[in-house]
């Protein structure tokens, strides 16, 4: 108990400051969303004065901070000048194509790195692992940004994947099964880049983990006891070493949100990046903070939820925790 | 650390390519600013040995490009070569005045072609840019932006570590605090904010600041806290406890035995930290927020790729990103071999300490 209490209080606090900080630059920047405007010289000066007054943006600091404040903490973030609407559904909507997009390359990821970090860690130096280092080193290298590129050039050019997008621009006159069809072919490519993106620092971690394991006694006594070495290897190992990879499970899933926002910007699915993007160019603050609020938020509540699996899966932390 | 083969191949290959960088000048054959609206969209010009009556030469010669006025002006290939005649390539010749790190002018250029015709080693941008030109001085912009964040950021963490460590009590709980708090937030959305609530429209000098402070601000918790880590343990040995006893100041043991063991640390992180911020501020350029035009940067160059026409059909626009692949391999390699060194030391030293 005492173990989630210190974690809401964490995240309450990262709340507080990221969402404090972002007023303070807020006010030390020159010029707003209306300012832009004032450069229309069809908008008189009045006009622009008005609409600050309206939306309150010529109030002091503490005083816009403590309101927006009290109306986020029941669920209102604001209201966005460039969409015209609040923030909230705004970035629900979202948020949820975003957690799409990066849940299935997230579970994938996961479902090769397991497997195939335990081979390579079970015949070190063998080829399946010179193999698998040598992919790793080439992927940490090309970054993200320029993985999007290639697979969209390859979209592009063979035409076997749509260029972007959520949905094809037909997607309301499809039936149910055609919807999902639709949904699934545009999700390949970002999905794609997203898991090389982050299959080969999941690989590394899990190799090491597993290395560390197989060096001990016990895996020796198993294999003295005439154990298969699959056995060995997935129910006997594999366990043995979830500790340091489920901090990295905890890790990546508070990455759902913010993991994607280049690969969402250049394949351009409607998710939080490219909102944030748009946002931040036109100066639609309370929509920035909302989105950084938001992933902040989520990225201190997917550690605590790795904290809390850990407490799960392994009786040594949950006995130190009770003493 | 001794320099064994592990080390040398990225150090000659970074060195190589930050050398030319800096020499932009000299190097490119053209201002990155000029724009040749006649050809835009160029492939790289073909650079040709065996002359038109199949005579081989001594000399590599470029032909004009049509839409440079060779061939009719209503020709319907701008980048079509026009063998008429041909323009041989010239080393160390005059053109465009430039200049090196404010200190030095000159007008020679590494290689170049007679007036009418031009030489693109890259091709052009949608302007008929020079991209190799401006490949050079964009390499200005990113790599010296993360060299130099690089370095705000591991000042920041050796000092903020060592005083964590060295002194403990409330200032290391509060920096500690501060370590959790920096490690924890999504540092491209941040990276966005900040970069939201500072002036757009800037001047490339200030923007290049800018942009170097945020990124090494932001990025200051994780050396701070493996510095710490060291000055902790290190503060516990016995010959400083000696120097103490003969009564050295703080400032004396931080300089003469305190700071020389972050060393390793130090150099591994920077290894680390800056292909990181390389690729950050290429990040933020791609996304428009970066150093504006005219003025190139390899994210900036990147970006022109989302446009459909150049995806598809202008492949030599890879090129800043190829650079950057051989640039994060590099460091990848020198991490590596630092990394290996440092273990290797350990060992060695464990018979003594």
């Amino acid at each position: 108990m005492r173990y989630l209490a210190v974690h809401f209080l964490q995240g309450a606090l990262l709340f507080l400051v990221v969402s404090l900080l972002s007023f303070t630059f807020l006010e030390l920047a020159p010029g707003d969303f209306f300012q832009e405007m004032r450069l229309n010289p069809q908008i008189s000066p009045n006009t622009v004065a008005r609409l600050r007054a309206q939306y309150a943006i010529d109030r002091p600091l503490p005083v816009r901070y403590g309101h927006w404040l009290a109306s986020a903490l029941r669920g209102d973030l604001g209201f966005s000048f460039a969409y015209g609407s609040p923030v909230t559904p705004l970035l629900l909507v979202r948020a949820r194509n975003t957690l799409l997009l990066t849940g299935t390359a997230t579970l994938l990821a996961w479902a090769w790195a397991l497997p195939l970090g335990a081979f390579c860690a079970a015949r070190p130096g063998g080829w399946l692992d010179r193999a698998c280092s040598m992919m790793t080193t080439t992927l940490l290298a090309i970054p993200e940004l320029l993985l999007g590129l290639c697979f969209l050039l390859v979209g592009v050019r063979t035409g076997w994947f749509p260029a972007g997008g959520m949905v094809s621009a037909r997607f309301e006159d499809f039936n149910r099964w055609q919807q999902v069809t639709d949904l699934l072919w545009h999700l390949v490519l970002p999905v794609v880049v997203l898991v090389l993106g982050s299959l080969p620092i999941l690989l590394r971690h899990v190799r090491a983990a597993l290395l560390e394991v197989l060096d001990s006694p016990f895996i020796r006594a198993a294999f003295g006891h005439g154990i298969s070495r699959r056995r060995i290897l997935f129910r006997h190992a594999l366990p043995a070493a979830i500790n340091p990879l489920v901090s990295l499970f905890g890790f990546s899933l508070g990455a759902l949100l913010s993991g994607s926002l280049l690969a969402e910007v250049i394949m351009s699915w409607p998710g939080l990046g490219p909102l944030l993007l748009e946002a931040v160019l036109a100066r639609d603050i309370y929509v920035v903070v909302g989105a950084v609020t938001f992933s902040t938020i989520f990225l201190v509540a997917g550690m605590a939820l790795g904290d809390l699996l850990l407490f799960a899966s392994d009786p040594r932390i949950r006995s130190e925790a009770l003493i | 650390m001794r320099l064994t083969r592990a080390w040398t191949l990225p150090l000659v290959s970074l060195a190589v390519i930050h050398l030319v960088v800096l020499l932009a000048g000299f190097f490119s054959p053209y201002d990155p600013t000029i724009q040749d609206r006649t050809a835009p969209n160029c492939p790289p010009t073909r650079i040709h040995w065996i002359s038109a009556d199949g005579r081989l030469g001594w000399r590599p010669f470029v032909y004009g490009l049509a839409g440079n006025g060779f061939a009719e002006p209503m020709q319907a290939q701008p980048c079509a070569e026009d063998q008429q005649t041909p323009y041989p390539v010239h080393f160390l010749v005059r053109g465009a005045s430039y200049n090196i790190l404010g200190a030095m002018t000159s007008d020679r250029h590494w290689l170049g072609v007679p007036a009418p015709a031009r030489i693109y080693l890259m091709g052009t941008d949608n302007y008929g840019r020079d991209v190799f030109s401006r490949l050079l001085y964009g390499g200005q912009i990113s790599l010296f932006a993360g060299l130099l964040a690089t370095v705000l950021s591991l000042t920041l963490g050796v000092l903020l570590g060592t005083l964590a460590g060295f002194y403990g009590g409330w200032s290391d709980a509060m920096i500690m605090r501060g370590v959790e708090l920096f490690v924890a937030l999504p540092w491209l959305y941040l990276l966005l904010a900040l970069r939201a609530f500072l002036p757009l429209h800037t001047g490339p000098r200030q923007t290049f600041l800018l942009l170097i402070a945020v990124i090494g601000l932001l990025g200051w918790a994780r050396p701070a806290r493996l510095v710490r880590g060291v000055v902790l343990s290190t503060k516990e040995r016995s010959h400083l406890l000696a120097a103490r006893c003969f009564g050295a100041s703080d400032l004396y043991l931080l300089r003469r035995h305190v700071l020389p063991e972050t060393r390793s640390v130090v150099l591994t992180q920077a290894a680390l930290l800056i292909p990181q911020y390389v690729l950050a501020e290429v990040t933020l350029s791609f996304l428009g927020l970066g150093v504006s035009e005219p003025v190139p940067s390899w994210g900036s160059m990147l970006a022109t790729l989302q446009q459909y026409h150049v995806l598809v059909s202008d492949w030599w626009m890879f090129f800043p990103g190829l650079v950057l692949v051989l640039v994060f391999l590099s460091y990848s390699a020198l991490s590596n071999a630092m990394q290996e060194d440092t273990a290797k030391a350990g060992i060695g030293s464990n018979a003594f300490s």
